[in-house]
């Protein structure tokens, strides 16, 4: 959908929403929101979160999305979406800045997640770690797009290349290297989400030895 | 010391030539079907012969072996699952006679290690098993040196024949079952290649390394978890297409059947790594690495199995008894 933006199909409260242009200056302070606190000790302040959300196409999710987080302390302070962007299951991605304590925050991410919206990422990291993962079996037989878009559906991966061999045609075990992504410390769980895709599938996967430079 | 080996394939037969050189002494040796003992010391050329001519080592019954006059007896009949017979039953035998056991079985420490842990508190013997993991590889001694304590991980390559197969499949751009072939006709892979290309004798291998850890840093017996088979992670190597080898020298990798032991969990499986790294080893090579909190990363690769090789380890054993 590139069509209404959310605010307008949504009737969110203009005053609570400020769609602006600081997201850059609001993300900084956020890496280091659980970091030491300069007068040590001290419960830290409020500080700037962002979310990244996947929200169904559908009237009202955007209000449903928002409410878990002011009913949570959250202040809002900025959405953003992406017209005409879907992510790979045809769902919508939002980043909701917000302030919130550390305590508040991870009361927010729960009641989303609750509230049944798809949180993608929270905070402010990036994909940190790449992974370099061969899968192999009836790729092919079984769906490769469905299988990629799965991984990218889970919340830790995402997935940045594919290289696919299958040399004995289409019906047959083939090979595919995948480039995924994760969140820095998400690493274990990419990993168990690709398993748990390729086991529910039968498709082997050859991990790498992560953690070692060997 | 005076040796009584037991089991008279590759590893005993070698034991018993290469005793003399470590300046030990064979005073019984079994096989199947059959025993020599010699207090003063069999004749180790003529055994040897023997076996080979007539597939017998001696007049005497298997158990005569175990009832003489030994020092330490060497345990080298094939390795079982499950009760890890005959093994754990000689084992028992000598340590209920207060005589020192070395192992080159797996069975006992892999999957009843408690059992003979418990054998060896009531017995002024005790029991080494360095030829279990690595053959060649000075594996265990090393652990005990750093200290099981001061261990964080171990991993490895501890399989020579699937470590062949891998190497062969990204070399020559073959299938498994070309190479399995191939390695069967050059005797690196057996008729029967389940136990190698399937994980268990390298699951077998981290099983008893997590044991070495999780006893070695425990405080008693009763405190420290056991390990068996049952507890390991396994997956091997036979369903491996040549495209998945080839994909992964496309991006500098290359698979490798790793073990992994933290006294915690067991885990083999295919791994990518790095092409030229370290715990790429070649051919039937295998390699330890040892992860110690204070002493960094220790690795040690050579020889994991072989006659003259595992007997060099059990040999290395008894010396360690002196
Ligand atoms: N080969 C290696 O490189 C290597 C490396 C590390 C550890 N190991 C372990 O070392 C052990 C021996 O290996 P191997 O390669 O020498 O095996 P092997 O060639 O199969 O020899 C096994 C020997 O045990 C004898 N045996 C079987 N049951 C017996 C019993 N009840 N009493 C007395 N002897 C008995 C056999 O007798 P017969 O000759 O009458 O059949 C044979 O001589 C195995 O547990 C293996 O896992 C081997």
């Amino acid at each position: 959908m590139s069509g209404p933006e959310f605010e307008g199909t949504d009737g969110v409260d203009p005053d609570l929403v400020s769609e602006g242009d600081d997201r850059g200056g609001s993300r900084e302070g956020d890496g280091n929101a659980d970091g030491p606190s300069p007068d040590g000790g001290h419960s830290p302040g409020p500080s700037t979160h962002t979310v990244r959300l996947e929200l169904v196409d559908e009237p009202g999710q955007l209000l449903a999305a928002l409410q878990p987080i002011a009913n949570n302390g959250g202040n809002l302070l900025s959405i953003y979406h992406e017209r005409g962007n879907k992510t790979p299951r045809g769902r919508i991605p939002v980043e909701v800045d917000f302030e919130a304590t550390e305590e508040r925050f991870d009361g927010i991410v729960e009641a989303l997640r609750e509230a049944g919206v798809n949180v993608m990422q929270a905070g402010t990291e990036e994909y940190a770690e790449e992974l370099t993962i061969v899968v192999f079996g009836h790729l092919i037989d079984t769906d490769l797009s469905d299988t990629l878009r799965r991984i990218e559906g889970c919340a830790s991966a995402s997935v940045a290349d594919v290289s696919l061999a299958a040399p004995q045609g289409t019906e047959d075990v083939s090979s595919a290297r995948l480039r995924v992504e994760a969140r820095a410390g998400e690493t274990t769980d990419a990993l168990a989400a690709v398993r748990s895709i390729a086991e529910e599938k039968g498709l082997r996967v050859v991990e790498p030895l992560t953690g070692v430079e060997a | 010391m005076k040796l009584a080996v037991v089991g008279a394939g590759a590893v005993g037969r070698s034991v018993v030539e290469l005793a003399g050189e470590y300046g030990h002494e064979v005073v019984a040796v079994a096989d199947s079907q059959s025993a020599i003992v010699e207090p003063e010391g069999v004749d180790a050329e003529a055994v040897l012969t023997r076996k080979a001519e007539i597939g017998v080592v001696g007049d005497d019954d298997p158990d005569d072996a175990l009832a003489a006059d030994y020092d330490v007896l060497v345990e080298a009949t094939p390795t079982t699952l499950g009760d890890a017979e005959p093994g754990f039953t000689h084992l028992k035998a000598a340590l209920e006679r207060d005589r020192h056991v070395v192992l080159a079985n797996k069975g006992p420490v892999a999957e009843r290690f408690g059992d003979v842990r418990a054998l060896e508190a009531d017995s002024a013997g005790d029991v080494r098993f360095e030829a279990t993991v690595g053959g060649a590889i000075p594996a265990i001694s090393t652990v005990e040196d750093v200290e099981p304590g001061h261990v964080t991980a171990i991993r490895g390559v501890l399989n020579g024949t699937a470590n062949f197969i891998l190497t062969r499949m990204a070399a020559e751009g073959l299938d498994y079952d070309h190479v399995l072939a191939e390695a069967q006709d050059l005797g690196v892979a057996e008729a029967d290649p389940s136990f190698d290309v399937e994980g268990t004798d390298a699951a077998l291998k981290c099983v008893i390394l997590s044991n070495v850890l999780s006893f070695g840093a425990a405080d008693d017996l009763e405190s420290a978890r056991e390990f068996t088979l049952a507890d390991a992670e396994v997956a091997g190597i036979r369903d491996i297409p040549g495209s998945a080898l080839r994909l992964a020298a496309e991006d500098g990798r290359t698979v490798r059947l790793i073990g992994e032991a933290t006294g915690e969990t067991v885990r083999v499986a295919p791994r990518l790594i790095p092409e030229n790294g370290t715990l790429a080893v070649n051919g039937t090579q295998n390699i330890v690495q040892i992860e110690t909190t204070h002493a960094g990363r220790l690795n040690i690769s050579g020889r994991g199995a072989g006659g003259p090789e595992t007997a060099s380890a059990v040999l290395g054993d008894v010396g360690r008894l002196e």
